[in-house]
């Protein structure tokens, strides 16, 4: 009976859906002209960039400066996720001694090529973050990759440990840098997150004005507090 | 030609990994579908010419997603219905 | 290149249209009956992971345009403005996408301390446990 009942529902919900986007025609101009007296935002971000920021990459310049304050709250997003887990999953010291994360050793492979390819993944991913203004990147992708490469070298080896404190500084104090980097903007341009206004020129690394040192501090936070919650999670013992 | 065969099979594949991942009863094999889907979906954001949200999409729905879920089944049950686990307690 | 990709679009227009948003909405049905009919909790929570895949690919389904191209300047092309595609869309999943995944890291955090209390991982027994 209740099978009936979602199926019916599912078919109404589909219906409605598809009735909606028959008549948003797929890959329709809907833009218009960007040199236009008065165009649309799109057609304000694609023309306004080259000249106001100078950044290659304009999801780039959306993300950072012309929305700035959605990446304040998704950054917070990120530090109330990973608090929860640290909460929800929070072990007393007097239950368990002894935390360990393997119960079988690597070969001999995993562990002699986790330590080659360490140092590989952790360049790759600080390169994607500080080029994000030129190339297809930023600070987020570039944070989750250097998680991954320290998600290998945690389950490789059993006493590769990461220093708690040492992890909390790095993020408090990139977190600070991106609000005292937006107060600056609010003392300097009257607007909070504001752009200064000597910027380089186009295409070359130090171009772009605050944009870059902003998506430098995400990519920290972001690498480190990915890297906390999979350390949490891995240290759970599973009840037998 | 070639590119509207792409999209066709594409599409095929992605629903019917998401199809496979709801439907089976071992929740490895859903957590691999689930997987698959953020696999190709990443392509599909490269070919509407999306190269910021596909790299997005492979780094954290490919890796981390299914990592977390494997970790998930490790702690709780493998089975759907949990009769297998059952057996092996009593046994 | 260009001129061929645009007869082909305009040739095979409502297959392609078709193929986007038709899977963009069949995933987003298919992620809402896992999560209305199955029992397991690991099970509800791919559900969420699929529903949050299909609207992805309808928002950059929306905003592509015929014949468009990446919004990234290189150097030599300095005038490709005109031929971009939608850039606004592109922003706004990028932060959906990050948000997804930390909405999924809670639940399934939610999920393992519910295991630890009821020692069974299926709502209907979890209901009539009284605490």
């Amino acid at each position: 009976m209740k099978k009936v009942l979602v199926i019916i529902l599912l078919v109404i919900i589909g219906y409605f859906l598809a009735n909606t986007f028959i008549n948003i025609p797929f890959g329709e101009n809907r833009i218009g002209d960007i040199n236009a007296e008065k165009p649309t935002a799109a057609g304000y971000y694609l023309s306004n960039t080259k000249e106001k920021s100078k950044v290659a990459n304009i999801i780039t310049a959306i993300v950072v400066n012309y929305r700035g304050l959605d990446t304040l709250g998704e950054v917070t997003v990120l530090f109330l996720a990973s608090t929860g887990i640290a909460s929800v999953l929070y072990r007393r010291k007097e239950e368990e001694e002894e935390t360990e994360r393997l119960s079988l050793p690597s070969s001999t492979i995993i562990r002699s090529g986790a330590r080659v390819l360490f140092p590989i993944i952790a360049l790759l991913g600080i390169y994607v973050f500080i080029h994000g203004h030129l190339t297809p990147g930023g600070g987020f992708q570039g944070g989750t990759i250097v998680a991954t490469g320290f998600l290998l070298m945690l389950i490789s080896y059993k006493g590769f440990n990461t220093n708690h404190n040492r992890m909390t500084w790095i993020e408090s104090l990139a977190g600070l840098t991106f609000i005292f980097l937006g107060i600056w903007g609010l003392i300097a341009d009257n607007t909070f997150l504001g752009n200064i206004p000597e910027v380089g020129k186009l295409n070359s690394l130090l171009s772009g004005g605050l944009i870059p040192i902003i998506y430098i501090a995400v990519g920290f936070k972001v690498a480190v507090e990915l890297t906390g919650i999979l350390d949490i999670l891995l240290k759970i013992k599973p009840k037998k | 030609m070639i590119a509207v065969i792409i999209i066709i099979i594409m599409a095929v594949l992605l629903l019917a990994a998401a199809i496979y991942s709801v439907i089976h009863r071992d929740l490895l094999f859903a957590v691999l579908g689930t997987g698959i889907v953020s696999l190709i979906l990443s392509l599909f954001f490269y070919l509407l010419q999306a190269p910021d949200v596909a790299l997005t999409e492979a780094a954290i729905g490919i890796a981390l997603t299914t990592i977390i879920f494997i970790i998930t089944i490790r702690n709780t049950t493998r089975d759907e219905d949990e009769i297998i686990d059952k057996e092996n307690e009593k046994l | 290149m260009q001129e061929e990709f645009n007869e082909i679009f305009l040739k095979y227009h409502d297959i392609i249209s078709l193929g986007v948003y038709g899977t963009a909405i069949g995933l987003i049905l298919i992620g809402l009956y896992a999560v209305l009919m199955k029992k397991n909790l690991v099970k509800i929570v791919i559900g969420l992971t699929i529903i949050d895949a299909g609207i992805h690919l309808l928002f950059i389904g929306i905003g592509y345009i015929n014949g468009g191209t990446a919004p990234i300047f290189s150097p030599g092309y300095e005038d490709a403005a005109k031929r971009m595609v939608d850039p606004i869309p592109q922003a706004l999943v990028l932060t959906a996408i990050v948000i997804g995944f930390a909405v999924t890291a809670v639940a399934l955090s939610l999920v393992i301390r519910l295991y630890k209390h009821h020692h069974t991982a299926k709502i209907d027994q979890i209901k009539s446990l009284k605490w």
